[in-house]
This record gives C-alpha cells, structure tokens and sequence, in this order.
C-alpha cells in the first residue's frame, strides 16, 4: 500500500480493519447481486428482440407486456442505486459500479428526455457522487472518468467544474487526473489559451516547484507560438521565458521543475523546424575515384578510391532531421554515367520507417571505359515534396556537383584476411585532398541569428554565477554547443575545450549519472576531432596491406557513443577498437563503409549491432573481445528488427535447418543473415565456441575467415 | 568472489508471502483489491516464475478461475461477476502465457472470432478505449498492442494509427502522457515505449531527450520517482527501468545504488516488498521489486521481458518459435 507504515499489527486495529472489511464485502456482493439480475434482465432483452419474427409469439406477448408495464426499468431501483453510491463513497475504484451507474443514467434519461429539470438533478447526483468518491481517493481513474462522461452528456453547468479543480488543485497541485480533467473542460467551455497561459503564471508564482505546471506552460505556449496568436512570436516570447524560469532554477539549484523547460527553450532557440541538408557523400566539388571490384593501383591521386563489385556506388544525403519524401522527382540528377535514370532513394533506417535522416541511391557505372571522367550534378528540393516528420517543408533548394573518375578494373579481389594490428602509416594527403572528402555543416541563411545569439550569450553570462552546482555546469555546457552551433569556427573551437572540461566535471561531481556525462564528452570529443580537417587528418592512416586505402582510426579515445557521423560519410576502413561503445546506432549513415574493427569494447548482443544491416558494404568486421553473451538483460533486444518488434517473421533456410539454435541465437540470426561478411571475428566473448561458429558459418554461406581460421575457400 | 548482494535478497520469504497473500482475504486490503485480482494473480504468478517458483501453485486451479473471468465478447473481467476491461484482459493474457496455456482462447466460445474484444476498442484516431465506457488512456494501447502481439494477431487493428496516436501524446519532456497534452508520467512512459517496442517503432522516440528525463528520476537514496520533484517509490524501478532499457539508455542511472534500495524496502521478516523503506507491503511493489531486480541482473532472478512484462523465456518460447 502507497505510503501506508509497516508496523506489527496490534489485535484492535486488526478487529476494526476485519470489521471494515465485513462491511465491505456485505456490500459487494449486495450490489454484485443487484448488477447481475440486471445483467440476466438484459441479457432477456436481447433474447427477445431476437425472438421477433420467429415463432415464440406467445413469450413475445408476454414480454412486450412487461415492457410497458414497466417491469424492465425496475430493476435499476432506488435501493440499488444507493448502494453502488455507498459503495463508491468507501471504494471508488469499484469500477463495475461506476459503470452499473452509467446504465441507470442512461435508462432513466432515455425516459425523462422531455423535462429538463429532472434532466439536471440526475446528473447532479452523478456529479455529486463523483465528488465525494474523489475526497475518498483523489487518484480514482474511475471516478474522473464517470464525471468526463456526466459531462459529455450535456450537463449545463460546467462554469462550476473550473471552480471546484482551483479548490482541488490548491490541494494538490500535481495531481495529473486533475491537469487533465481541467485540459478537458478548457476544450469542453472554449476557455482560451491565453487566460490558461495567466493560470500557470499564477500556480507558479504561488510555487514555482510545480512540474505540471510548467509542462502545461509548454504545451500552451507551443501551440501559441505555432500558431502566431497575438503577441506569441519567438524573438519576444522565448528570451521573456527565459527570464521567467530563470527565477526558478536560481531559486532552488537542485529543484527540477524548470530543468526541462529550460532545455526546451533552448532547442526551440537553435533549432528551426524547416530541415536542411547537413551534408553529402559525394560532397560538392569533390572528385571521386571509381573502379571495378578488387583493389586499387592509383598512385596518381592521394585520394582513397571507392571500390565495389556491383559495379554502382552510393549517393548519400544526410540531412539535420529525419524527413520524408526523397525521390527521382524532388532530386534530380544530370549525370553522363549511363543508366540511372529511374533511381530509387531508399531511407536509411528501420524497414517500417519512411523517414529517415540519411537517405541513399546507388549509381550505376562500368568500368569499360577507364580514365574517363563524367560530371554528376544533383538539384535538390526544386519541387516540393521533402518534408520533416513535424511536417515542415525542405524550403531552401540546394545543388551540388562532383566528378567521378572511373579507373581500370583490377583483377584479384580481396580475399585475403585484414589485420588490424599493423601495416598503418600516417597518411600525408593534403588537406585541400581532405577538404574534398569533408563537407562541413552550412548555416540555415533565413535563420534570424541575432536575437537567437543574444538570448544565447545572455544565458551563458548568468549560468556561470551557477557553475558550482550540477545544473549549472549542464546547463551551461549545453548553452555552449547551442552558441557553437549558431556561430562561427573561432567560437566552436573555444567552445569545445570548455565543454569537455565541463562533463569531466559533472563525472566527478554527480556519478550517479556519470555514463550520461560521459556519452556527452563523447559527442564532444568527436565534435572537436572532425571539426577541422587539421584534427581529422590526425587520426587518417595508410593501410599499406590493402593498396594504401585510408582508415580512419578512433581508437582507445575511451569512446562511449557515435556521434558527428555527417563528417565521416567517405570513411570506408574504420577502426574502434578499445572504447567503451556498447552500440553501432550512428553507423548505419556510413554507407561506403567496407571494414570495421569494434574489438575490446562493452557489446553486448548482436542486437546491439542492427545499424549495420543497413551498411551493404560491410565485408570485414571484428567484434572480438566485447561482451556478447555475458549479460542475461539486452538493451538492444528492441532496436533490433525480429518478431519480438513484429518487424521481421521470414525464416531462411539456415533457420529452418537450426530453428532451436535459431532461436536460442536469435539476435546473431536476424542480424548477420543480412551482412555479406567475409571476415568475421567473435573469439573473446562468453558466446564463442564451437557450437556458435558453427552456426555462423551457416548463416553467413559468404564467409571466408571466422577468428582467423579459413572456413571456406 | 561470491556476490555481496546475493544472499540479500530474501526470495524465500517472497515466495511465501505471495502464497499466503492469496489465501489472506478477509483483511479490508484485499477486499478492496477484490475488483482487480486478475492484476493481483498476474503480479504474484509472474513473481513466483522470476523466483523459479511457479511450480508451487495449481495450474489448473489458476486457469480454471481466469476462464470463470470471461465474458460473452472475449474480454476479461478483474474477478468472477465483475464487468470487463481491457486491464484484467491484458493479466489474464499474460497468466495464461505463462502457464504455456494460451491455446485455451482459440477453442470455441465467442473469444476466437472477437480476439478477446480487443480490436473493436480501436477508435477512429488510433487510440483505444478501455471498455464499452469509452475512457481513452495510451495505457489501453500498450494493453491492446501487447496482447494481440502474444496472441499473434497484431493484424486486427490498425497499427500505423495506434502508433501514430501514441506519439501524439509524446511531450516537450520527450516523455508520454496518457492523452496528447498529458503530463509525462514514468508509467505511462513505460506503456507508450512499450508499444513503440512492439510495433517496432522505438525511432519514433527522441532517446538522448527521454533518456535524460528518466535517469533524473533517480534521486540521492538510488530509489527511482516518476514524475519530477516526488518521491522514490519501488514500483517505478519498474517503469522507468524498463523503459531505459528498450531505449538502451539504462547505463545512465546508479544500477548498484538502486539494487541497494530495493532490497532495503523488504520486509526481511514476513516476506514481500513495500514502495519505500519501512511501508507495508503489498503484491504490487512485490512483483515490481522483484521484477525490477530482474532488470538489474540481479543472481537468482530470471529475466523478464522489458516490453511484454513477461519472463523472456515465456515471451522467447512464444515469439520466437514458429
């Protein structure tokens, strides 16, 4: 029981509470009693509209007889009807009662329609019983819902119901039945926003720890400002509800009520609702080197070549947020590579899903006429049709070009096992060679920046006199990424560095949440390794085994999530390994990916690795030395398509063959069926054995290497 | 190195404590609770099974009641003669789930053409009422997504409405309320995420944004509250763990803290679980403890299903398998 003390029970409570609860159940089963002989009543009702037009028409007459005597309504009598109020005066929660109420009320009003007084007393009882069950048990579903329902049956005064939520809510100004119920009769009486705007003014002036009311604040307030009523326009009304809140988060550091709301602001500052592309593969100006399946032998570009044996590369747009809508008709491609007139863009995400934040095509090229360079141009958003999933429109149409240079085919494929562990040389491009790989972010030109900077650099003053406390240093950390996202590279560098002194700070001070801070140093620290092609180009190695493909190496950064993936679209060799990820969500945009080692890091489950279904061009992957298998809980278990998320019932044949494996290796099932790995590496996790690999070698029927070992030739 | 937690835990007492607590029901407690002993049997039954103690109850016995529950139309009532709800429809899904007894609702009787009443719930907009009274609540979609899932027949409704009513509710917060305008609520978040689970439609929830509501209900003695500025309560151990674990966002709470605090709110005495330390306990924060322990990998305890509320071998047996 909620808030009710463990004691030893002493002999007289005991009496009293067994005597409470005779009562109680004397009244129960009377009142069971009573619904049921209703219940068989009408159970009779239906028996005989049935019987019309067959042959019982002497029982039809008897019936039709007791109909107009009366004998039907009788059964909802006075006595009953008292004791299903006595019952809910002691326990609203009956719920059969409420409803055995409803049945009465609706029998007597279909009988008394024509006088409008005996109208309204019935539904005053309803409201007056509602009333007194609601001091029994103020959290009672069943009671709020009887009187919604007294309510939409046209009682006429509902002006009173405003009056009686300010004496309940003075009482308990949390209390969600309430805030809801009150959001009901706002819609029911065309009570405007705005003078429910003043009421959460005035219960958080009378108490700013009151989260439901500024929740309630948020939800008015956005659908003002979505609207643009009067005087509701953001360069006035946000900077103004920063103040307000301010007061609040001042008052009491640790008190969260203005947390959230102030977080919102925030993102109502910096982010805009129409979406915008972020970046592409390949990027504007860029020069891609082409060529058939295998390896490549250019030593005339420092440039990494995109190899494939399908004989098609991808286009990839990424853009600020998931949108819909992207196809042949809203991207338009001149190109001379032959063959790509009807492209079909595909999202990049969940099968169920058609919005995505990346978004892919493959174009078609062939290699039988080497050297030759052709110049593709894409147009986007000419004519409309990409839209966010809040439904705004991708407004500001953008093209960009690039030249693909198809090389010769190379003979000999790679078939050969890669090794993480050496072979790596610094790579000495250029960085007007990476400048082309790299897009960086454009700022949306028809964002009003000034009053969105000023707010911003407002709140930054005033939240370092609150950089002791915990909500200071967060508030302050995420006020800084706003500024850098709305300024330019001076600023961002700043920034950053106090940012990420800012999350080891909150490690230490609040470790109770530490693996929140750290997931945030994480998006910085990536942030700050890709936002210059001086710190990119750092962590950029030669991998001499494979024709000098270049790879870019994170490893051991302590890594604890992905992020600033809208960087890394060309990376097609990359190297995790010894962090501490625990997933590959993020991965999924980096379509060009080829091989990728996340050995000594916390996965768990192959459902932790679903992202990579979507990256087609995954051959090699080593998930050596993680966890899978150790842990009886999955957090990935539904981010992962299987029947469990009703996203995925086929069965292949190794499934039909294995179904008890299958099952048993669920996640390693669904998820490495779809990548054509081949090389796989698994040794070092609870799961590895000889049973597993078994397995795998029969799901994977592509792969070459498992561990090192040679499975098929 | 053995555990230190491992022999904290007073399973036995639990178990005897739910096997007493059924047949306890004269106390005034129980008879209130009469209208919602389906909820009660599930929450017991569930806990015996993560304790590896169902066997110690009569299978049918148990079944033959739930049947005694069933109305006309396919849906469940909370007790013997009471009306029926999607809320008892829901318990009565998931005891016979565990009993491996579902084949049971596809031999005669109304329930096999109506799935349990379930679909005709669905309203215009995607969201469901709870019984013929038309009271709406997202936690009557996760109730209704969760049990046709069970019963493998999630095609009876219109699913893309469901969900699409579900993330209406979806507040500034990143949380869920019961209605769209509702305040974010733990509980209700777990229903919502639960049914966005199931339906395989979790990228419709902003994760790093919810993630952060949620790891804030933790507050300094590790117990976990659901709403902002309340108090810890051990239910909520399982509604927002549960649902930080589906958004694979649970590393960002204090996991040992937690454990701490919900071994500290048994009653080492007489068995069960209370909602904090030194309260009364009940069947409810009994189950929501134990389950919650689960959640935490706990030694001793099976796995239970963040989304369906079940051991996952029960849910494994039934999903996974053709």
């Amino acid at each position: 029981m909620h808030g009710r003390p463990r004691k030893a029970s002493n002999p007289e409570d005991e009496e009293a509470s067994a005597a409470k609860a005779v009562k109680l159940r004397v009244l129960q089963s009377q009142f069971m009693s009573n619904h049921h002989d209703k219940m068989y009543n009408s159970l009779f009702f239906c028996y005989r509209n049935l019987m019309i037009g067959s042959v019982s028409f002497r029982l039809l007459i008897i019936c039709c007889l007791l109909d107009v005597l009366g004998f039907w309504a009788s059964s909802y009598t006075k006595e009953a009807i008292e004791l299903s109020t006595k019952l809910l005066e002691i326990n609203p929660e009956a719920y059969t009662a409420w409803n055995y109420r409803k049945l009465a009320v609706e029998d007597t009003l279909s009988r008394i329609e024509s006088d409008p007084d005996l109208f309204k007393s019935v539904l005053d009882e309803e409201l007056r019983v509602v009333e007194s069950a609601l001091k029994q048990n103020f959290k009672s579903y069943g009671a709020w819902h009887h009187r919604k329902w007294v309510l939409s049956k046209g009682h006429s005064s509902t002006g009173n119901e405003l009056q009686l939520l300010d004496k309940f809510q003075r009482l308990d100004s949390r209390n969600f039945h309430a805030w809801n119920y009150r959001r009901f009769v706002v819609e029911l009486t065309n009570r405007s926003k705005q003078d429910e705007l003043q009421y959460t003014d005035d219960m958080i002036s009378r108490d700013f720890s009151n989260y439901s009311a500024w929740h309630n604040r948020s939800v008015l307030l956005s659908s003002l400002l979505a609207r643009n009523a009067d005087g509701f326009v953001p360069n006035q009304k946000i900077p103004e509800e920063y103040r307000f809140v301010r007061d609040a988060i001042f008052t009491d550091e640790d008190d969260q009520s203005g947390w959230f709301y102030h977080l919102w602001l925030l993102d109502q500052t910096v982010n805009v609702e129409t979406p915008l592309l972020t970046s592409s593969w390949p990027s504007h100006g860029s020069r891609v080197n082409l060529s058939g399946s295998g390896g490549l032998n250019d030593s005339s570009s420092k440039l990494p070549s995109f190899c494939s044996e399908s004989g098609s590369f991808p286009l990839i747009l990424y853009f600020d947020q998931d949108v819909g809508g992207v196809s042949s008709s809203t991207v338009t491609i001149d190109s001379e590579l032959k063959g790509n007139e009807d492209l079909v863009w595909e999202p990049v995400s969940n099968k169920s899903s058609e919005v995505s934040c990346v978004w892919v095509t493959r174009l078609k090229y062939t290699s039988t006429e080497p050297q030759k360079e052709y110049k593709v141009k894409l147009r986007i958003g000419n004519s409309p049709g990409i839209v966010s999933s809040r439904g705004c429109n991708f407004s500001s149409p953008y093209e960009f070009v690039f030249t693909a240079h198809v090389h010769d085919n190379v003979e000999g494929s790679q078939e050969g096992i890669v090794s993480w562990t050496d072979g790596f040389s610094n790579w000495d491009a250029q960085s007007v060679d990476l400048k082309s790989l790299v897009t960086f972010d454009q700022l949306n030109a028809h964002m009003d920046l000034n009053w969105r900077q000023e707010a911003i650099a407002e709140e930054i003053d005033l939240f370092r006199l609150l950089s002791d406390s915990k909500i200071g240093k967060l508030t302050l950390a995420r006020l800084l990424v706003a500024e850098a996202m709305i300024s330019d590279d001076a600023i961002k560098g700043v920034n950053y560095k106090e940012i990420l002194k800012l999350y080891n700070d909150l490690m230490a001070l609040d470790s109770s949440h530490y693996q929140y801070y750290k997931d945030e140093h994480t998006v910085a620290l990536l942030h700050t390794v890709t936002s210059s092609t001086e710190s990119l180009s750092r962590h950029l190695f030669q991998y001499s085994d494979m024709n000098n493909s270049v790879c870019l190496r994170l490893n051991k950064l302590s890594l604890s999530r992905i992020a600033s993936v809208e960087k890394l679209l060309f990376v097609q060799m990359l190297d995790l390994s010894h962090n501490e990820l625990h997933s590959t969500e993020g991965l999924e945009a980096m379509q060009l990916l080829s091989y990728l080692n996340l050995s000594h890091n916390r996965i768990r489950s192959f459902s932790a690795l679903d992202s990579l279904r979507h990256v087609k061009q995954l051959r090699v992957l080593d998930v050596s030395h993680n966890h899978i298998g150790k842990h009886s809980v999955d957090t990935t278990r539904y981010l992962c398509s299987s029947p469990l998320s009703n996203s995925e019932w086929t069965q292949d044949e190794a499934g039909r063959q294995m179904p008890s494996l299958a099952t048993k290796y669920w996640d390693a099932y669904f998820v490495l069926r779809d990548l054509n790995l081949k090389q796989l590496d698994i040794s070092g996790n609870v799961i590895a054995g000889d049973e597993f690999s078994s397995f795998v070698t029969q799901v994977v029927p592509k792969l070459v290497w498992l561990d090192g070992q040679k499975v098929r030739s | 190195l053995l555990d230190p937690m491992a022999d904290k835990l007073a399973a036995d007492k639990h178990v005897r404590y739910i096997l007493m607590a059924e047949k306890k029901k004269e106390s005034f407690e129980s008879v209130v609770m009469d209208h919602l002993r389906m909820n009660g049997a599930y929450w017991g039954l569930t806990t015996l099974d993560l304790l590896e103690k169902l066997g110690s109850v009569s299978v049918d016995e148990v079944v033959s009641w739930v049947m005694t529950c069933q109305h006309e139309s396919g849906g469940f009532a909370g007790n013997t003669g009471h009306d029926p709800h999607i809320l008892y429809t829901l318990s009565a899904v998931q005891i016979l789930a565990l009993f491996d007894k579902l084949n049971i609702l596809d031999v005669g009787k109304v329930s096999n053409l109506h799935k349990l009443d379930i679909a005709k719930l669905q309203n215009e907009d995607g969201s469901f009422s709870g019984d013929m009274w038309g009271e709406v609540d997202t936690r009557f979609s996760y109730i209704a997504i969760c049990c046709l899932s069970i019963l493998k027949c999630l095609d009876k409704i219109n699913v893309d409405k469901a969900v699409d009513y579900i993330v209406s509710c979806k507040n500034l917060d990143g949380g869920f309320g019961c209605t769209p305008g509702a305040e974010s609520h733990a509980g209700q978040i777990f229903c919502c995420v639960g049914a966005l689970a199931i339906t395989g439609s979790l990228h419709r929830v902003d994760k790093d944004l919810l993630g952060w509501w949620l790891c804030e209900r933790q507050v300094k003695s590790g117990g976990l509250n659901g709403r902002p500025e309340k108090q810890p309560d051990v239910c909520y151990s399982w509604w927002v763990l549960s649902s930080l674990i589906m958004i694979d966002r649970v590393h960002w709470i204090d996991k040992a803290k937690l454990v701490k605090f919900i071994l500290d709110c048994q009653d080492m005495e007489n068995g069960g679980i209370s909602d904090r330390p030194d309260d009364a306990v009940d069947i409810f924060h009994t189950y929501f403890g134990v389950a919650g322990l689960s959640l935490l990998e706990y030694p001793g305890v099976k796995p239970i299903d963040p989304a369906y509320a079940l051991p996952v071998d029960v849910i494994n047996r039934i999903l996974l398998t053709n």
